[in-house]
Order: C-alpha cells, then structure tokens, then sequence
C-alpha cells in the first residue's frame, strides 16, 4: 500500500466521460429484461384487449358483412332498453351471493373442524382440496351426468324412496345445481386458506379467554373471527369476482336454461357477442361487468377498516 | 458477464419472435406460388374426410397452382359460432359448410362470392340461397328427414312394424305414437328426435309440418307459434311425452344407435351410424299427419367467401368439388341435389346400406316435395329466444297454448327487426 502511494502520481488524464453502464442502469436494464415476458404477456393478453373492448364498444361490427362502424354510445344506450338484462343481473346476484354465502361458511367450518388434533384431519383435507386440481369442464360434466332426471343422484334418491326433481331443467333447482357444483369445485381452497390463518392464531389468546371463562362460541366470535379476518376479507374478494366470472358450468350443465333462469352475465354476453354476433353490445356488457366488479371490490377494500383486524 | 449473456439472451429472443411473426405471413402473401385452400366442415367422420381428401387429390393433379387444401373439422354444436369467430378474427376460410338454418345471414350479408348455377340443380334445393337471382353457394347435401325403426323392439312390444302399416295405409302419427308408447312402457325409449334434447326445437319441424304448421309467416315478419295448427301439433308432441310416455322426457337420453329406443326422427346420412347396428332396423318415411303426408328436408350449402385470401381459386375448386361425377360420389353421404342423380338407381350404388325402396319413398320422394327446416337472418338469436320461451312447455302440467303465445310475445320484436 505505502509502496503505491510513493509512486509518483499518474500524469492526469483528460477527464473522461462517465461510463454509461453505470451499475445503477445495468441493474434497471436487468430488472426490465427479468419482467418483460410477465410484462409482454400482460400488455398482449390484457391491456390490449381491454382497450379493444372499449373500441368495439363504440362500433357496430358486422362480422359476416365486414363491416365497422362507429355508433358513438349507442350499444350503451341499449343496456339501459334491454329487458333481457334486468333478469340476467338477477340470476348474476342469486348465483354469487349464493356461492359467498355458502362458500365462505362451509369452508370456515371445515377449516375449523380440520384444525382439530384429531386422527384423520389429512385424509379429509386431502378429499376437500382435490376437487380444486380437477379441470373444471371435467368435473362439470361428471356432475352432469349425475344431475340428469335419470342421473346418478335420482337414482340414489330413488332407493331411498324419494322421487328426486329433474334437476337441471326447472328453474329453481337449476340454480341451485349450479351454486353447489361450483360450491364444490372451489371450497377446498378457501378451506385450506382458512386452515392456514387458524393455525396463525396464537393459542395463548385461547389460553387467555379460557381462564377468563369465554365458551367454545365466545372463543371463536370474539378470538377466531377477528384474527382471521384479513383471509376472511381475502377468500370473500376471491369468490366474489369468482363467482362473477362463472362460466363454463353454465355452458356445459344449463346453457342459461330453463327459460333465462340460469344466464348470468358472463353467458349472456357470450351469447350476445359470439353466437348473436353483437360484438358492439357484447363489448359494453363485459364492460359492465368490469364496472360491478369494480364496485364491489373496492366497496369491500373500504369496508375493511370496519372490521378486519389490523386495519382499522 | 452475467448481464452481456442476459440481454443476449433478450435480444435472440426478440429476433426469434420477429422472425415468428414474419414467417406466418410468408405462406399467404405470395402471388407467385401455388396457393392454399382451407374449407371448414362439421364432420369429422372417417370416410367423408377420405373422400374429400380423395376429391382435392384430383382436383390438384390438374391444377399445379393449388397447393394444400385442409378440410377443417369444427365441432357441430359450436360450429356456426367458431366459423364466425374466425371470420371476425380475420381469419377467413375460403369455403365453408353452412346450415340451411343461417342460409339468411350468409347470403344477405354479403359474405360469400355468386357462383355458377348447373342447370341441373332442382329449384327447390337452391331456393334458399339465392338472391336477386343470383345463387351463392352449393346446396351439396340435402338430406330427407325420415324414421330409422327399431324392429326388434317394436315386434317384442306386439306392435306391427312401420313398413306393414305403410303397406296398409294406417302410417300416421297417431300409430307411430302408440308403437312408441308400447315400447317405452317397457322400460327403453319410445320415439327420440335427433338433435332435438329439448333445445334443438327446430328439429320439431319434421312433425309439426304434418299439421301443416309453421313457426313464422312465409315473408319471416309474423310468428305462428301461436296458430291453431301450431297448438294443435305441440300439444300432440307434449301429449307423446307426459301423457302416452312415448318420449322420453327432458333430461333423459336414450340412445338409439346403440339399441336403446324404438324410434328416431333425423337426417337419413345419419344411416352410417347404424353400420354395425347389433338390431334389425328399417328406415320408414314420415308418418301421415292431420294434414296428410309430407316430408322434410335438411340442407347445407357450401359458400366461397369473397374475404377469403383465394377467392378465385376457391371457386374453380367448388365448382370441380360440386360437378356431375363428384357429386355422384359425394351421394354416398349427401344425398344430390341434381335432378339426373336423383333416382333410386343411382342413389342405390352409393348406398349399399339402404334398400332401393326406402331411398325411393323416402329421399327422392322427400327431396322433390320437402319443405326445408325453418331459416331466419338473425337466426342465433331467435333460437336462443324460442328456445328460452319453451322451456315452460315441458313440464307435465304446462299449458299449451299460453305457452306459444309467450313464444310469439318474445319473438315478433326479433321478427320485425
């Protein structure tokens, strides 16, 4: 080190130019190139599709004539005259609050019962969760097949002396079919996501209310609920904009039968756009939905400081 | 190094998708060259696909100028909604197949290339897709509805066979639903309609014609679900299905390919399904209605789109597709629409599985007198409405005719369009 410092100083050199690929840029560079594909797959699959439906929205788009023309807000003046779409948001609300409700309350309580030290917790986890790695159409039409009036679910009810309805063909019961197909599919996530939050509650705080004599009920009211309701907030958030999205049950069991009882809003505007050909209308229908999705979770993402833990 | 070797890796990358999009464009934008033809299908059966492929093996012998022509199978269900979406995608075939049913949009829209009209061609087959005289696709098959029968079943449930009582004059519906009661009662299906699962109600065409009923006005403006004839026929088939039991009801399927029901009313290309048939089986002409006999016919044309990359070319290669020797092999499957081929004789060689008898009862005598299924512009969505505004008829205790005048309430908005 001395040797060096005795050495007589370099003559100075002209002042030269800062390098370019400074380590800051090289690390910016690096982190565009780590998240360009995500960022490739966004903009061709979502932004660009998402202002193309904004596009059409604007159009009347004759797909067999090939014509395009620019209708201003017509199609969107036509929501407000479609009779049609009072019943669809209708079945559209039947189906998701009757998806949350049950959804979120079987899954807490098999998350609760799970979560005991009992023998078997994992096989019954196990057969919860699997339906959730099935593909969806598959295990529609498994359900299919059981659902039909001559199906395997009448037949069962008929040994036990009961004539079961025909299922996926009168109004209400379609519904219902529907709800619980999907209610089956999904619950085992929640459930497993529930499991995760329960076993994040320390168990001194049961320890704690147990001496000050809180029961089974007060425990979970007033220790469970509220340490695990950011995931309560999460799986509702999750199911909601789910159940708003429901689609390929209704193809496959009801096609929006009978009569429009089962046509939600995602089925209706495919059938507007793709089998009626209003690709115009379809577009500002699909923009409604994004709207009440929306709505819906940011009213929930407000709503939270009123009652999530650690938000307020 | 390490972020030398990664943008490398970034730009190679990009060339490899630069070069992608390019090269897919290469195949369709030489003039020079020969040129692809794509034809979209609805059938993706074995032997018709051999003999298409047969038919273009030919055809390019001749002409150099065409490179591969792809017959693209689309699945039956989806197919007019998949053939649009790819139309709409700019994704364009040069032919394609098209259900009498969409007929209106088709050729209204102006879709498809005028192509020539043979002189051959009986007027009744090209009337639906003509305008202002000018014909726009190739009706190629025009398929008689008729009823395949079961005829072990029906002799086991003490019937008399469809072909005794043609013979004796009593082949009416009232008889036909008997024999499909009789053989329901005995735990199979009585008389199935194709395609028809309680959606299809277009396919209920091939009875209620028999009352001479219509589900709209000639000119496409009024509806007619509400007509007497109409109440009258609908009544008979709600009747056939909750009261004789001699339909099986929604939500049931009985399959009678595989020896599960008595009866079934379709198309008779259907007749390539019952080749290795374990049951004896007869296929007998629609049965005589209130308002006597009659038959019904199913079409499809095949249309050349004026979008499509090789227009041109696409209309020589439909017309070979189309012509006198072809269409003769073709009647093996798609019964012709030309008048020189359309004698039991000549439809007999292409179909050993049928008798001369039933071809002439049933295809020739169906072809020259038939009326064709029900067609619309808009056609998607009033079968969606239709479909809708039924649902309410098949319960046990529906009422018939409340019923079709709610089907008129929905559509007559659509038909006025």
């Amino acid at each position: 080190m001395t040797l060096l410092l005795d050495k007589p100083a370099p003559p100075q050199a002209p002042a030269e130019r800062a390098p370019y690929w400074t380590m800051r840029r090289r690390d910016t560079l690096a982190g565009w190139l780590m998240v360009l594909p995500q960022l490739a797959g966004i903009v061709a699959f979502v932004i660009v599709p998402l202002g193309l439906v904004v596009w059409y929205s604007v159009h009347e788009w004759n797909v067999l004539g090939g014509t395009f023309e620019f209708v201003g807000g017509d199609n969107y003046a036509a929501l407000a005259d479609d009779q049609r779409l009072g019943p669809v948001l209708r079945a559209t609300g039947l189906f998701s609050a009757g998806l949350v409700v049950l959804n979120l309350s079987l899954a807490l309580f098999l998350a609760v019962l799970l979560n005991q030290k009992l023998r078997g917790t994992v096989v019954f986890r196990t057969l919860f969760f699997s339906p959730v790695v099935v593909t969806l159409v598959a295990w529609t039409i498994v359900w299919g097949f059981l659902l039909q009036d001559n199906g395997g679910l009448n037949g069962f009810l008929n040994l036990l002396g009961i004539d079961g309805p025909n299922w996926l063909r009168s109004g209400g019961t379609a519904m219902a079919s529907v709800i619980v197909v999907q209610l089956f599919k999904n619950v085992g996530l929640n459930m497993v996501l529930f499991l995760a939050a329960l076993q994040g509650v320390p168990a001194e705080l049961y320890e704690a209310a147990r001496i000050d004599g809180a029961s089974a009920w007060a425990r979970f009211r007033r220790v469970t609920v509220p340490l695990i309701s950011p995931t309560i907030l999460l799986t509702m958030i999750l199911t909601i904009v789910g159940s708003l999205q429901v689609f390929a049950q209704i193809a496959v069991l009801t096609q929006g039968g009978p009569e429009t009882s089962t046509t939600v809003l995602v089925y209706y505007l495919y059938q507007q756009a793709f089998q009626f050909h209003h690709f115009g209308y379809g577009s500002a229908l699909s923009l409604l939905l994004f709207f009440i999705v929306l709505v819906l979770t940011v009213i929930q993402w407000q709503m939270r400081k009123k009652w999530v833990f650690h938000e307020a | 190094m390490k972020l030398r070797s990664l943008t490398a890796a970034g730009v190679a990358a990009a060339l490899l998708a630069l070069a992608g999009c390019g090269g897919s464009s290469d195949g369709d934008s030489g003039s020079s060259g020969p040129v692809d033809l794509r034809m979209t299908i609805w059938s993706a059966n074995a032997k018709h696909l051999a003999l298409f492929d047969q038919i273009a093996a030919d055809y390019k012998k001749d002409h150099p100028e065409v490179g591969k022509i792809t017959f693209e199978s689309i699945p039956f269900d989806s197919y007019t909604t998949t053939l649009t979406t790819q139309i709409g995608g700019g994704n364009v075939p040069d032919l394609a197949w098209i259900f009498e049913s969409n007929a209106p949009d088709f050729v209204s829209s102006g879709a498809l290339e005028p192509i020539d009209k043979d002189a051959d061609l009986l007027p009744s087959t090209t009337a639906n897709w003509e305008k202002d005289g000018k014909l726009y696709a190739y009706p190629f098959s025009t398929s008689p509805l008729g009823v395949f029968v079961n005829t072990d079943l029906v002799k086991a449930a003490g019937r008399p066979a469809p072909a005794q009582q043609i013979a004796s004059g009593t082949w009416t519906w009232e008889e036909a639903a008997k024999t499909a009661a009789a053989v329901q009662a005995r735990g199979k299906g009585g008389l199935v309609v194709g395609d028809f699962d309680y959606k299809g109600w277009d396919t209920l065409n091939a009875i209620w014609s028999g009352w001479g009923a219509r589900p709209w006005s000639e000119d496409g403006k009024t509806c007619q679900f509400d007509q007497p004839a109409m109440v009258d026929a609908m009544t008979f088939v709600h009747k056939l299905i909750f009261t004789d039991k001699g339909m099986p009801g929604p939500g049931v399927t009985k399959d009678f390919y595989a020896g599960d029901s008595a009866m079934i009313l379709t198309q008779i290309s259907r007749a390539a399904l019952l080749e290795k048939s374990k049951f004896t089986w007869d296929l007998v002409p629609l049965p005589k209605g209130p308002s006597g006999e009659y038959s019904v016919v199913g079409q499809a044309g095949i249309g050349v789109f004026k979008r499509g990359k090789h227009a041109d070319a696409a209309k020589q290669f439909l017309a070979y597709f189309s012509n006198a020797e072809n269409s003769a092999k073709l009647a093996q499957f798609f019964p012709p629409p030309r008048k020189s081929q359309l004698n039991a004789a000549t439809l007999a060689k292409a179909n050993p599985l049928l008798k001369p008898a039933q071809l002439d009862s049933v295809v020739v005598k169906g072809i020259e007198n038939g009326t064709i299924k029900p067609s619309h512009t808009g056609y998607a969505e009033l079968q969606q409405t239709v479909r809708a505004a039924l649902d309410p008829l098949w319960k046990p205790d529906a009422d018939v005719k409340t019923v079709m005048s709610g089907v008129c309430s929905k559509i007559n908005p659509l038909l006025a369009k």
